[in-house]
């Protein structure tokens, strides 16, 4: 039982990384598409929409990566070794999405769409065919015991490769219809809902196309999908992504990105539900399972992880679907006005503080070295960094005080 | 013993790899790339919300607009660490499944703990620079806190996993299995991880002070001497000029920790072959095969003293390994001289500033100090590359010292070699682009006022300003 959870916690993890990472990915490839009078625009809303969000949507995936390794530790290196080519592949991607993303901060955006527009194909593919590799038993256990090429280039790896990519596209296009109306961009809102609405359909048709290709394979997955829970998970899949279509039909853009998330997590479950209780052929998660005090030790840090991280994440999606970095800071006013600076100047350190830096740093310099280990050697140590710190301050200060009066 | 540990991988067994010198090289390649990057992870955030913190107390511009800029070389080269990283965590599956699966479960939890720190670092970065302006100045100078925060324990986790490495405990082995792992144990009863951190997270901050305050004596040097110039170098050289020489000690403190823990690799890094009482210290020179070093100046008793405090302890040598159980002698020998010279040449050049603001309240005149600030940055990052080689190198053949050799650990896939060509024409790219932003973000005009009183022309303002 114990042995399930990090299993379910990485599935809500992938979760997390399409839904939010994906829109990511999608988003250079309107860029690179858009034509005519508004491509200008659509541009500029691209960037503006992902680049606050990115780095911490990106985290998802290491938190996968983590989990997967510390608590099914031979999953994750059959996984590795066998399908290092997609794998290798999809961090490259996701290096030259940062890299066109930095670049992007600064200048004409252009020049460095095709970058983007690459990563954004070739990241969510290679994901979504060791995706496919998987859940189609083809990582056998062991270093490097699958084929390095027909594991992740098959029919089955290839539609889910597919699959995501246009999923990445379909998710980009509600995001940036919902950002748009909420600056009141309704041309460009407009833009993007036709997009989206065209990208879901192709999405859905893929998908059912992905699942007529599972049927010929002879991979047990299908099974898994057409029986049970998760034929379930598959049919609330399919209906969150028509509702999605339906409410973007009717510019509810907020609510259409809840039920684009909600097929993400439908199919993602679905995925589990089918491949439980394997997770690599002939090796169920119990048996892959690390000890339960392993285990406990990791769910125990996730909680403690947790409470920080979801008041972190409410504010700053709070602060980004609010508008709150679209606005403009000159006319935004009220708290945001200009800061009421204080006049004090910076006055040279006091003789006390000088001692007492001094003291730290030199005490817990000797101490240091003359001691090995024991609590009065870490003692020093916190006295020495204490000493650096406040040296650090009271010198800066000085130098400061000293400059003012120039 | 070591026979039958190294053979830990029953359960994944070892294979045959003809390209683990291409994997360890691909591996360094990485960490060569990660660990400048995130110096400016750990240590940088600091600068910057002192710089905005003075602005807000002082009311004076040329402060909040030293941050505002900072603040954007901070993002940028967070992004860049955030993509290495990535890099790197994918890289551990990739290369060294075996290690991974033999050892997730021991070392992993310090993994997830660092991916919160990572999640905090990033959505709080975001709102840093994002938020200029557009939330409360008491706000964003607090939304710094956590930024600060997450660099100290991002790095705690890391090195608590490469402490473990090098002081391997918190596990049993029978026979080839690993059984009855006790994690937290395992990464933080580890006495190995302290002197590591500090004297990883001190580096951090020489090297982004030294590098700072090495971007503004450059314009020192060709006659930009206005107060936002100033205040650029004088504040990051404050912070490096204090920690360079307390690195002195606590390098000590970590070669005292290797003297113990791992006393070949104190041999390796000493290039010392017989166990010997009061062993000299040799400074330069080549270790030959002869297991001697020709060249060198050697300095009597000086390495029992140092490593032990005591001029007659007995140091032990590289004689007591088999030839396949020492590392390479003089990558890691000159890897520790690089090291330990860099940190002395920042000693005498941070003496050099403390003398003269001590006596003269003054900061020194001749150019030479300003062309040393220059070079120190680079050394810096240099020192820190070199103290890694020592760690890692030095720990070789071992990945986990003692249990686990890097053979065992390494991929079985063919064709890892044609990869490591990708892999480092994509870092070259990354390193251009990012160095290009950089230089575009520094040629942005300052507002104007900024640079007051410095009788700088506008034009040459806007030309080199940064
Ligand atoms: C600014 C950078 C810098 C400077 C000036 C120094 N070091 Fe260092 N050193 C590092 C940056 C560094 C590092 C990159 O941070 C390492 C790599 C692993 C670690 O924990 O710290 C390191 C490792 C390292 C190790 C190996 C630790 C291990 O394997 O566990 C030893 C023995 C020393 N150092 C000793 C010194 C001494 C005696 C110095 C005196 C000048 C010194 N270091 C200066
Ligand atoms: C946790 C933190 C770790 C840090 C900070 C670290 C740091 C480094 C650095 C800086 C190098 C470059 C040395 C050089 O330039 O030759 C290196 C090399 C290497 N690392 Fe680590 N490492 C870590 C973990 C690992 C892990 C998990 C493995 C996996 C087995 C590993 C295996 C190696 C190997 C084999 C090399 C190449 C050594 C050689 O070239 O001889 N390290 N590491
Ligand atoms: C085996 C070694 C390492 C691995 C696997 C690794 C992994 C990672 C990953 C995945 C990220 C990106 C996190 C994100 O998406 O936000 C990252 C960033 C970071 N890493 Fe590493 N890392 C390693 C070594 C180190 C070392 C030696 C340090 C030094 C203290 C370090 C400090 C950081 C910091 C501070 C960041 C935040 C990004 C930044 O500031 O640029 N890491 N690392």
């Amino acid at each position: 039982m114990l042995g399930e959870i990090p299993v379910i916690l990485m599935l809500l993890g992938i979760a997390a990384y399409i839904v939010l990472a994906g829109a990511d990915f999608g988003a250079p490839f309107w860029a690179l598409t858009a034509r005519g009078e508004r491509a200008a625009e659509i541009r500029e809303q691209t960037h503006r929409s992902m680049a606050p969000v990115w780095e911490a949507n990106h985290v998802w995936l290491i938190f996968v990566l983590v989990v997967c390794w510390t608590a099914y530790p031979e999953v994750f290196g059959s996984i590795f070794s066998t399908l290092w080519i997609p794998l290798l592949l999809a961090t490259i991607g996701i290096l030259m999405r940062a890299t066109a993303y930095v670049v992007s901060g600064i200048v004409d955006r252009t020049s460095v769409e095709w970058v983007s527009a690459i990563s954004s194909i070739l990241t969510p593919f290679m994901l979504g065919t060791v995706i496919g590799a998987i859940a189609g038993g083809r990582v056998p256990v062991g270093n490097a015991a699958g084929d390095p090429i027909t594991s992740w280039l098959n029919p089955v790896s290839i539609a889910i490769g597919v699959l995501a990519v246009a999923f990445c596209a379909y998710l980009a296009a509600i995001y940036l219809a919902a950002d748009s109306q909420r600056n009141g961009e309704t041309g460009l809102a407009e833009a993007f809902r036709t997009r989206a609405i065209g990208a879901g359909g192709v999405t859905g048709l893929l998908a059912l196309a992905g699942l007529g290709v599972m049927a010929r394979d002879d991979s047990s997955i299908y099974d898994g999908l057409i029986s049970g829970a998760g034929l379930v998970a598959v049919i609330v899949s399919g209906l969150a992504g028509l509702t999605a279509i339906v409410l973007l039909g009717t510019r509810r853009y907020p609510a259409a990105r809840i039920a684009g998330a909600l097929a993400t997590v439908a199919v993602v479950a679905g995925w589990g539900l089918a491949q439980s209780p394997e997770i690599l052929p002939g090796l169920t998660i119990d048996q892959a399972a690390a000890p339960d005090n392993v285990l406990i030790a990791l769910l125990f840090s996730i909680a403690v992880g947790l409470l920080v991280l979801i008041p972190s994440m409410i504010l700053l999606y709070g602060l980004v679907l609010g508008g709150r970095f679209d606005a403009d800071p000159a006319k935004a006013g009220g708290i945001l006005a200009d800061p009421a600076p204080g006049s004090r100047p910076v006055e040279g350190p006091g003789r006390a503080a000088v001692a007492v830096a001094v003291a730290l740093f030199g005490i817990g310099a000797l101490v240091n070295i003359a001691t090995d280990g024991g609590f009065l050697n870490y003692l020093a140590v916190v006295m020495l960094l204490a000493g650096i710190a406040l040296g650090a301050l009271v010198l800066a200060r000085s130098l400061l005080a000293n400059l003012q009066e120039q | 013993m070591i026979e039958i540990l190294a053979n830990v991988g029953a359960a994944f067994p070892a294979v045959d790899q003809s390209y683990l010198l291409e994997a360890r090289q691909m591996q360094a390649l990485s960490f060569a790339m990660h660990i400048p990057l995130v110096c400016f992870g750990v240590a940088f955030p600091a600068f910057v919300i002192f710089m905005e913190w003075l602005g807000q107390r002082t009311g004076q511009a040329h402060y909040t607009e030293i941050a505002k800029r900072w603040s954007k070389v901070m993002i940028t080269l967070f992004a860049a660490g955030v993509v290495t990283g990535t890099l790197l965590s994918f890289e551990l599956g990739i290369l060294w499944p075996g290690f991974m699966s033999n050892f997730g479960d021991v070392f992993g939890l310090a993994f997830g703990l660092e991916g919160f720190s990572f999640f905090v670092e990033a959505i709080f970065i975001a709102i840093y620079v994002y938020g200029w302006d557009r939330i409360s100045p008491r706000l964003h100078l607090l939304t710094g806190v956590p930024v600060i925060a997450a660099g100290i324990t991002g790095s705690l986790m890391v090195i608590a996993v490469n402490a473990w490495m090098n002081s391997p405990g918190g596990f049993d082995m029978v026979g080839t299995e690993v059984t009855d792992v006790r994690p937290w144990e395992a990464l933080f009863g580890n006495s190995h991880l302290w002197p590591q951190l500090t004297h990883m997270y001190l580096a951090a901050y020489i090297a982004v002070g030294f590098t700072m305050a090495g971007v503004y004596a450059f314009l020192w040097l060709r006659g930009r001497r206005d107060r936002y110039v100033r205040t650029a170098m004088l504040v990051p050289l404050a912070v490096a000029v204090i920690a360079a020489p307390a690195q002195l000690v606590i390098g000590d403190w970590s070669a005292r920790n290797v003297a113990e823990d791992q006393p070949v690799k104190l041999a390796a890094l000493e290039g010392l072959y017989k166990t010997t009482k009061g062993a000299p210290e040799t400074i330069g020179g080549w270790y030959t095969k002869d297991n001697e070093i020709e060249y060198g100046i050697q300095i009597p008793k000086m390495l029992s003293l140092l490593a032990y405090h005591d001029p007659n302890a007995e140091v032990q040598g590289l004689e007591t390994v088999p030839p396949e159980d020492r590392p390479p002698i003089n990558v890691v020998r000159i890897a520790f001289q690089t090291m330990v010279g860099i940190g002395t040449f920042m000693v005498l050049l941070s003496a050099w500033f403390l003398i003269s603001w001590l006596r003269r309240k003054a900061i020194p005149k001749s150019n030479w100090f300003y062309r040393g600030v220059v070079i120190a940055g680079p050394a810096a990052v240099v020192a820190t590359i070199s103290g890694w080689v020592v760690t890692e190198v030095g720990r070789q053949p071992w990945v986990v010292y003692e249990i686990m050799r890097t053979e065992a650990a390494v991929t079985g896939a063919d064709g890892i070699v044609f990869c490591y060509g990708a892999l480092a024409a994509v870092y070259a790219i990354l390193i251009v682009a990012t160095a290009w932003v950089l230089v575009r973000l520094s040629r942005k005009p300052l507002s104007p006022g900024i640079a007051d009183g410095s009788g700088v022309q506008e034009e040459e303002k806007s030309r080199v300003a940064g």
